[in-house]
């Protein structure tokens, strides 16, 4: 008798413990933070939303605000050429990468956020041009969202390749969340596919579709702001931001539904539900979503061995809580997270370097590289 | 005769004076709340309180309070460096967010009536238009 009512204490307890912590499994660590430290590349650059390698000592950065630097040693120089960048809320000047073959044809991407075409406000737009020193020419404006909006939320925008020549980059719902992710004919909290050149690839999943958007690859998303490929599947990884509660974690598949807002782990920021349902048929589960959010942005797998033990992890940046998460992944699940970097800044941007380094771009600092001590 | 043409004269002045003002303080706060929806709450949260350490707070928030000037200066231009805000140090970056200085004036007029702020001067756009960076 008694050990049942002790039985049933515990369970009591536990249950209502439980439900007090409501993380999201597994719990995040802190490990001894003296087992790491950084060294600063480059300082001076407020938002450093992007960036790629030219080479281990030559960088591609972007501020937000506006200005695209190439990084020489640790020197920024100021490129030259850009279009006009329109700067609203979360927009601004967003991603670059390189062209895979940049070092023939010094061809360079970009995303911002632009206005053009007369209507107020703006969009997300791809562009790509030919980088000569510290000069970009033959600009070319390859896809624009629309319609222009003066919402100043949600522009996607990270930019991958494939190994079949093909680019992908997203746009964010653009404050529009009822009306842009779930419709095909529209742009908008989607995740686009295209050739190099900027044209449409003939077996994009919605090719066919009478008045559906080519371009699109995918849908139903919020505001993906971490895109990286997997270095042995090829597969292409995405994380987003979702309201309060809720970002996640999504492989992007061809045509695939990722079902914002119809589903979703988070509610309002004010606390109010969204949706009373997180999944459906038809549409994606994500892979992980973290509860609370931790407002995750860059993305990047360590497929080096200059870090002991974490070759084949995911980094994934918290802007919300200022730390690099380590995130280890067994069999398509998420088994261990871990803060790297605790209070180091708000964590814009991840990538791996050709040095195999982390690197990571920092608000109110620059860029810095992971460095085991 | 004189006195009442006086005070009737008086009456249509500041009459006119009324009619001639920007928009009404609670349209201007109404149109402020859906501003914050769109480019602030994500850092300030619903209930204004931020996050310590990362977002300041702007609930009974003395540096707004007490600093409304820079606080438009930092709505319309960007705020970096360290403030100190109920105590407690701030070191982030908000950039500018891109507003007209009509929308930063429903945003101060909503921030500074919200949470239990209360402004007794409404903020006007030619207000916001006077501050320089």
């Amino acid at each position: 008798m008694r050990e049942k009512f002790l039985k049933s204490l515990m369970i009591g307890v536990f249950s209502l413990t439980s439900c007090i912590s409501q993380e999201n499994p597994p719990e995040v660590k802190t490990p001894d933070q003296t087992k790491f430290t950084t060294e600063t590349v480059v300082d001076g650059i407020d938002i450093p939303w992007g960036m790629d390698f030219i080479s281990e000592n030559e960088i591609l950065v972007t501020e937000k605000k506006g200005t695209l630097y190439r990084v020489t040693n640790g020197e920024k120089a100021e490129v030259s050429g850009l279009p006009e960048i329109y700067k609203r809320g979360q927009g601004g000047l967003l991603d670059v990468a390189l062209h895979p073959d940049y070092k023939n044809n010094k061809i360079i991407y970009f995303t911002a956020g632009v206005h053009i075409e007369g209507d107020e406000g703006g969009n997300t737009a791809l562009y790509c041009g030919e980088l000569n020193g510290n000069s970009l020419s033959n600009i070319k404006l390859l896809y624009k969202g629309k319609p222009n909006t003066k919402k100043g939320q949600h522009w996607g925008s990270r930019i991958v390749f494939d190994d079949k020549g093909h680019l992908f980059f997203g746009i964010g719902d653009r404050g529009n969340r009822d009306v842009n992710p779930q419709d095909l004919n529209r742009d908008g909290g989607k995740i686009y596919r295209l050739n190099l050149d900027g044209s449409i690839p003939e077996d994009n999943p919605f090719a066919d579709q009478e008045g559906a958007l080519k371009a699109v690859y995918s849908y139903g998303h919020r505001n993906p702001q971490g895109m990286t490929v997997h270095p042995e599947t090829g597969e292409i990884w995405e994380n987003e931001h979702g309201p309060k509660g809720g970002d996640e974690i999504n492989i992007i598949h061809k045509g695939k539904n990722y079902g914002w807002p119809v589903i979703t782990y988070g509610i309002n920021y004010s606390g109010t539900s969204i949706t009373d349902k997180t999944s459906m048929p038809g549409m994606e589960q994500p892979l992980y979503y973290w509860l609370p959010s931790i407002a995750p942005s860059g993305m990047a797998f360590s497929s080096s061995k200059v870090y002991k033990k974490w070759k084949g992890n995911l980094f994934v940046g918290s802007l919300k809580f200022k730390y690099l998460e380590r995130l280890v992944i067994k069999r398509g699940k998420v088994v261990k997270r871990e803060k790297i970097l605790n209070d180091i800044g708000r964590v814009r941007n991840v990538k791996e370097g050709p040095d195999g380094y982390i690197y990571l771009g920092v608000e109110g600092k620059g860029i810095l590289k992971l460095v085991q001590q | 005769m004189k006195i009442f043409t006086g005070i009737l004269g008086l009456f249509i002045f500041f009459e006119g004076i009324w009619l001639y003002q920007e928009k009404p303080l609670e349209q201007s706060i109404a149109d402020g709340e859906e501003i914050y929806q769109d480019f602030c709450i994500q850092c300030h949260l619903d209930t204004g309180e931020g996050v310590s350490g990362v977002f300041p707070p702007l609930a009974k928030s003395d540096y707004l309070i007490n600093n409304i000037e820079l606080s438009i200066r930092g709505i319309k231009y960007g705020l970096s460096g360290t403030i100190t805000v109920n105590g407690e140090e701030y070191n982030g970056v908000m950039q500018e967010q891109g507003l007209d200085d009509i929308e930063i004036a429903d945003v101060m007029n909503y921030i500074l009536n919200n949470w239990g702020n209360e402004s007794k001067e409404m903020v006007t756009e030619e207000q916001v238009a006077s501050v320089n960076e």
